[in-house]
């Protein structure tokens, strides 16, 4: 493998796997990175569904990978072009330096969805509608749970599905690890503060992952958390300045009506933006909703209709973590295999 | 003088103001409750409703939101022969909660 180069776009998990496994393997990587620092979403996220691991002790293993192999690290860097030439690709970093690759690996992860488009929730205009991602950074500072004005919320709802599988913001598909995640920080917040009452509403309970519906099932036994199947139509303050929530209980067939003091969007996963102009100067095939189509959803998952160009993680699609560093193993593997194919 | 109108009620459940003493009692006395997750199992075996509009369902799943209206009368259509506790895929153990619920009533007549 000597004198074989690897560019990964994308310093998230899956880049961070990948590159130090394609290292290890005799392969010289390049790891771009658009932030200042390797992590990705990680970074923002305080502990991991099903187990509560924090997220940090899973970023500090990626980082040790990377820290004993000899992958060159990139931060600061955005790559604007992917040239596919006739062997290899040459690509655009930061608009003035070209880099010259064997192979290339995109791994550009996701963007949350903007919690603002959907307006009838609120967020952005009132200080007690909050994201996953507000919480999740309330629990991984280790500030107090509260609301706005400080008061410690004695009712707090979740809202299952938002920027997910809604047609009305553009996003059919299921960004799959809400529900789950919804569930954790349920029980978080129980965690944190008993006597607070929990309502999580629902379209269905996606759990698709090991321990996760055993993870739903103690949260309706253990915490007492209260599911209502039903999507919020809107939230709004009322004369107590909480949140009013309507929605149907669709069990019920009747709607219901429920104020409370912190009202949690379970933001879902959109693309990438970065994916366009790379899917435009490299070939590389985009979904409607502006992820990577691979050439398969089988057995090459990883792999784009361009030779020497892969995927892995979320790039293609929402996926969890875990699923997230076995594409970047696998990707590794299929790159190496073409690598000594094309020696 | 009739006008021939009436003043609907509103149909919406109010989770802030409805009153919970009577669903909590149930709870506490079997919270196997608590894991329901609403797939209808009970109702689809029940025989009780295959002959009347018996929904043990909607009954439970009413009462849990402090919903309580004709309780008394629809709990009473149970036979307790149990068929939905063995279908019950979450473990619910729903014959004691009918007899929870009647023992309920008992208690918390005056909110019904």
């Amino acid at each position: 493998m000597k004198g074989k180069h690897v560019t990964i776009i994308g310093g998230g998990p899956a880049g961070m796997q990948a590159a130090s496994q394609l290292s290890e393997l005799g392969i010289e990587v390049l790891l771009i990175e658009k932030d200042n620092k390797l992590g990705g979403k990680l970074n923002q996220w305080d502990r991991l569904f099903p187990d509560q691991t924090p997220s940090m002790t899973l970023l500090k293993e990626l980082q040790n990978a990377i820290e004993k192999s000899k992958v060159t690290i990139r931060l600061n860097t955005e790559v604007q072009k992917i040239s596919n030439l006739t062997h290899g690709f040459d690509i655009l970093l930061n608009a003035e330096e070209t880099q010259h690759s064997d192979a290339v690996l995109l791994t550009t992860g996701f963007e949350l969805f903007d919690a603002r488009l959907k307006e009838e929730y609120g967020y952005g205009t009132y200080p007690n509608v909050i994201t996953s991602s507000d919480l999740e950074k309330l629990f991984r500072e280790g500030q107090p749970l509260t609301t706005a004005e400080g008061r410690t919320p004695s009712k707090i709802a979740f809202l299952h599905c938002v920027g997910s599988r809604d047609e009305k913001v553009g996003q059919f598909h299921c960004s799959r690890v809400c529900c789950i995640t919804g569930v954790k920080q349920a029980i978080e917040v129980k965690q944190a503060l008993p006597e607070c009452e929990v309502y999580n509403f629902y379209m269905d309970m996606r759990m698709f992952g090991a321990g996760y519906e055993e993870l739903y099932r103690e949260a309706q036994e253990k915490w007492g958390i209260t599911f209502i199947r039903g999507r919020i139509s809107e939230a709004a303050l009322n004369q107590e300045n909480r949140i009013q929530i309507k929605a149907e209980d669709t069990l019920a067939g009747r709607p219901v009506r429920l104020s409370v003091d912190l009202l949690v969007l379970l933001v879902g996963m959109t693309a990438s933006p970065c994916n366009k102009a790379l899917a435009a100067t490299s070939g590389a095939e985009l979904r409607s909703n502006g992820f990577f189509n691979p050439v398969d959803p089988f057995n090459h998952s990883v792999e784009s209709a361009i030779p020497g160009l892969y995927f892995a993680g979320t790039c293609t699609a929402p996926r969890n973590i875990g699923e997230t560093l076995m594409e970047a193993g696998s990707a590794a593997l299929k790159i190496h295999k073409f690598l000594l194919q094309n020696d | 003088m009739k006008w021939g109108y009436t003043i609907s009620q509103p149909r919406a459940i109010n989770l802030d103001t409805n009153d919970y003493r009577l669903s909590n009692w149930v709870l506490n006395n079997e919270p196997s409750l608590l894991r329901c997750f609403g797939c209808g199992s009970c109702t689809a075996t029940c025989t009780a409703g295959n002959l009347t509009s018996f929904n043990f369902r909607k009954l439970h799943h009413a009462l849990r939101l402090g919903e309580y209206t004709r309780i008394k009368e629809e709990v009473s259509k149970c036979m307790l022969c149990g068929k939905c506790r063995l279908v019950c895929p979450r473990g619910v153990n729903t014959r004691n909660v009918v007899v929870s619920i009647q023992k309920a009533i008992k208690e918390y007549e005056a909110i019904l």
